[in-house]
């Protein structure tokens, strides 16, 4: 290694997986992963959130499972929670719809309405 | 890409309790979990709570597991791991509250703490240097070598405030600046890393040794560039197998990447480092004995001046220094002198590591600011003394130091508060007392230890610790007078203004500090031959109350010697002249009719 550009490059390599275990998170992703949503497919949309906020390097949120939410017909439910905001829950998710949820709602800010409960409920 | 990450202290403490064993059995459930691709096991270094080991810590979510046995990991993958369901019951509970788990930076071990020195044990890989870059890990090498003068990195350190945290507290920048310009055109010089740690208790320099490495590899190298030093050796006891190899492993990997050897990031600077192992000698801490024992002598100190600076290994101008005032370097370096000095005294900068041990909750390793008051620690990290017992004094810098009684509960922790009220800050280790402490006998513990490790060099600390030993011991077991006391405070001061090295200078602290603080121990071990703490066996004497017994003999048949007498229903007597003090008839009476006094 004679370069800094060789000590960043691998400082942003691993800058990702290491920052996993700090605890700067603010917002939470919460994806339910009890049984319903096993069977429904939640382990991809998990593991495409995860890459995802990784991959573009979202320090402040935090991809977590969590057990039965309740709504089992829904599943995969994904819950996006920031402080001071009401809650935003997701349904049927996939993990391309994942892709879009991190790109609109996470980096952009905008909640994507159509695949919210709200939607559905109306 | 991980989706979370369970991370595992692989310290010394937590291995012993089998973590490494934990980890594999986690690996292997993973897998056949089909999570191989989704979680990964992560070895760290100390996180500190080691009373509490073996730990282990889920991340994203900061879950903190303690006290795990290898039979719960199966169950912590599939509820966990696989549903996110945590095991509650597995969880530190302080971090438990209602139903949601606190993050464990807020509770009472952690939220006073300030983690510089050991920002990250407990975080990274140590056997991965990628790990170590990606937390800014060879930065501070690259700013100092590429953007610095060795003037600018002496004054960066100067102003920092930094002081030796081996326990002697001299301005680390001062050393550095000595050893650059005492000796001008030197055709060598050398980094040293003092990673002995003699200091019974202590264990701070091997959880940075065995948690983080690197950082002590990118401070010698900074040192080196500082005064002119091309060559570095890091003297880590035998003892520390785990801190051994894992220094060793992150030596050879600085190496491969061309971060050790010749001409590091195309400076034109060359650096290179070698581990020396110690052998068993506490006076090997001692600088000049450290040393000597590098270039292949018996470990025996010499006189100063000339100090290391000018004169050290094999002649050459050397900077001695200990691991965690190193483990402090690359961040001085990357957030400057002002970020530094804004924690601390007015005197002493920064934070310290302390090794809690003894009679507390909360045995382990933890860091604080300076200024952190003695109560804070105890009470509040420490999480107090077990067994609603009383606290009775705190004892810092290991043989060389003194004790802190309750009486100054509330001295704000820096260097030269301590050496104001009889102690000395040390090297970290913190060994706290309760109410069934004797001060005698610690102080003759400790006395015990300096004999041992004298080297015999000269003869106030070879035959004055061993003196004063014997004196302690006579008071230990009823024989001293009171004119024996005055003494031993003579003697004392002798072998302090006399002794050639540290270890002979500071051998009679304990015995002068709890002679400052609790001489009415000494007084009543040697005027009424009693041991107020119930401890010094000699002094002890087990009576049965004749009202109390009920003539049962249970006490007479397991008495080991036969010294208990008396007919069936009838009160017994222990006859004092065979009785050896073991206890065995108090523990058997269930009439609490035997007391020991």
């Amino acid at each position: 290694m004679k370069t800094l550009e060789e000590l960043m490059a691998i400082r942003n390599k691993m800058q990702s997986q290491v920052n996993l275990r700090a605890e700067d998170a603010t917002v939470r992703v919460v994806v339910g992963m009890a049984t319903c949503g096993i069977a429904a497919g939640a382990r991809p949309v998990l593991t495409a959130f995860s890459d995802g906020i990784q991959e573009k390097g979202l320090k402040d949120v935090m991809v977590t499972q969590t057990g039965c939410i309740g709504l089992c017909q829904y599943e995969p439910i994904v819950e996006v929670i920031e402080p001071g905001k009401e809650k935003v829950t997701y349904i049927r998710m996939t993990a391309e719809k994942a892709a879009e949820v991190i790109e609109q709602h996470l980096i952009g800010g905008d909640v994507v309405a159509k695949y919210t409960i709200s939607t559905e409920l109306k | 890409m991980y989706r979370s990450q369970v991370l595992i202290c692989g310290g010394t403490g937590c291995t012993s309790s089998g973590s490494m064993k934990i980890a594999d059995k986690l690996e292997e459930e993973i897998k056949k979990n089909g999570l191989a691709d989704e979680v990964k096991v992560v070895r760290t270094g100390c996180f500190g709570l080691c009373a509490l080991g073996p730990i282990m810590i889920v991340y994203p979510e900061g879950t903190f597991y303690s006290m795990v046995k290898i039979d719960d990991v199966p169950e912590i993958v599939e509820e966990h791991l696989l549903k996110g369901r945590v095991v509650t019951r597995l969880v530190y509970d302080e971090t438990v509250v209602a139903d949601q788990i606190k993050s464990l930076n807020k509770t009472n071990v952690y939220k006073k703490q300030k983690r510089v020195a050991l920002r990250n044990c407990g975080v990274i890989n140590p056997e991965n240097i990628e790990e170590y870059i990606a937390v800014d890990g060879y930065q501070a090498l690259y700013k100092v070598l590429k953007e610095m003068t060795p003037d600018d990195v002496v004054k960066v350190i100067l102003d920092s405030g930094l002081r030796g945290r081996g326990g002697g507290g001299f301005p680390t920048g001062r050393k550095w600046q000595l050893a650059k310009d005492l000796v001008k055109d030197a055709d060598q010089k050398y980094v040293c890393c003092n990673a002995d740690e003699g200091d019974p208790g202590a264990f701070m320099d091997r959880s940075v040794l065995e948690g983080d490495p690197h950082v002590l590899i990118e401070a010698m190298a900074i040192a080196g560039y500082a005064i002119g030093a091309t060559q570095g050796y890091v003297y880590v006891r035998a003892e520390y197998p785990i801190a051994v190899n894992r220094l060793q492993i992150a030596i050879d990997q600085a190496r491969e990447v061309g971060l050790l050897g010749k001409n590091i990031f195309d400076s034109g600077f060359d650096f290179d480092l070698d581990i020396r192992l110690g052998a068993g000698a506490f006076v090997c801490g001692e600088e000049t004995a450290l040393m000597a024992s590098i270039e292949g002598n018996r470990g025996e100190p010499r006189p100063r001046p000339p100090f290391p600076a000018e004169k050290g290994l094999n002649g050459k101008p050397t900077v001695p220094n200990n691991v965690e005032t190193y483990a402090n370097i690359p961040q001085i370096i990357l957030k400057g002198a002002d970020w530094f000095t804004s924690m601390g005294t007015e005197k002493s900068k920064g934070t310290k590591v302390f090794a809690l041990g003894g009679k507390i909750n909360n045995t382990g390793l933890v860091e604080v600011p300076m200024g952190t008051t003695l109560r804070e620690v105890v009470y509040e990290i420490g999480g107090g003394i077990p067994n609603g017992k009383q606290f009775k004094a705190a004892q810092t810098g290991g043989p060389s130091g003194g004790c802190i009684p309750a009486e100054h509960l509330d001295i704000p922790i820096d260097y030269d508060n301590l050496i104001a009220i009889g102690s000395m800050m040390g090297s970290g280790g913190l060994i706290v007392m309760d109410e069934d402490n004797c001060m005698v006998v610690i102080a003759k513990f400790f006395l015990e230890f300096t004999v041992d490790e004298s080297c015999g060099k000269c003869t106030p600390c070879r035959i004055g610790t061993k003196r004063l030993y014997e004196m302690l011991e006579k008071i230990t077991s009823g024989n001293a007078t009171l004119e024996d006391i005055d003494k031993l405070e003579k003697l004392c001061y002798y072998i302090k203004n006399n002794s050639l090295c540290g270890l002979g200078q500071t051998a009679p602290n304990p015995v002068l500090s709890t002679l400052r603080y609790f001489k009415d121990e000494y007084i009543a071990h040697v005027q009424d031959k009693k041991c107020p703490a119930g401890v010094c066996t000699d002094l002890l004497q087990y009576t049965i109350i004749a009202d109390k017994c009920k003539g049962c003999t249970a006490c007479a048949r397991v008495c080991p010697v036969g010294a208990i007498s008396g007919t069936v229903k009838e009160p017994h007597v222990i006859d004092t002249a065979k009785c050896i003090k073991c206890g065995a008839c108090m523990s058997k009476c269930k009439f609490g009719a035997i007391i020991k006094g």
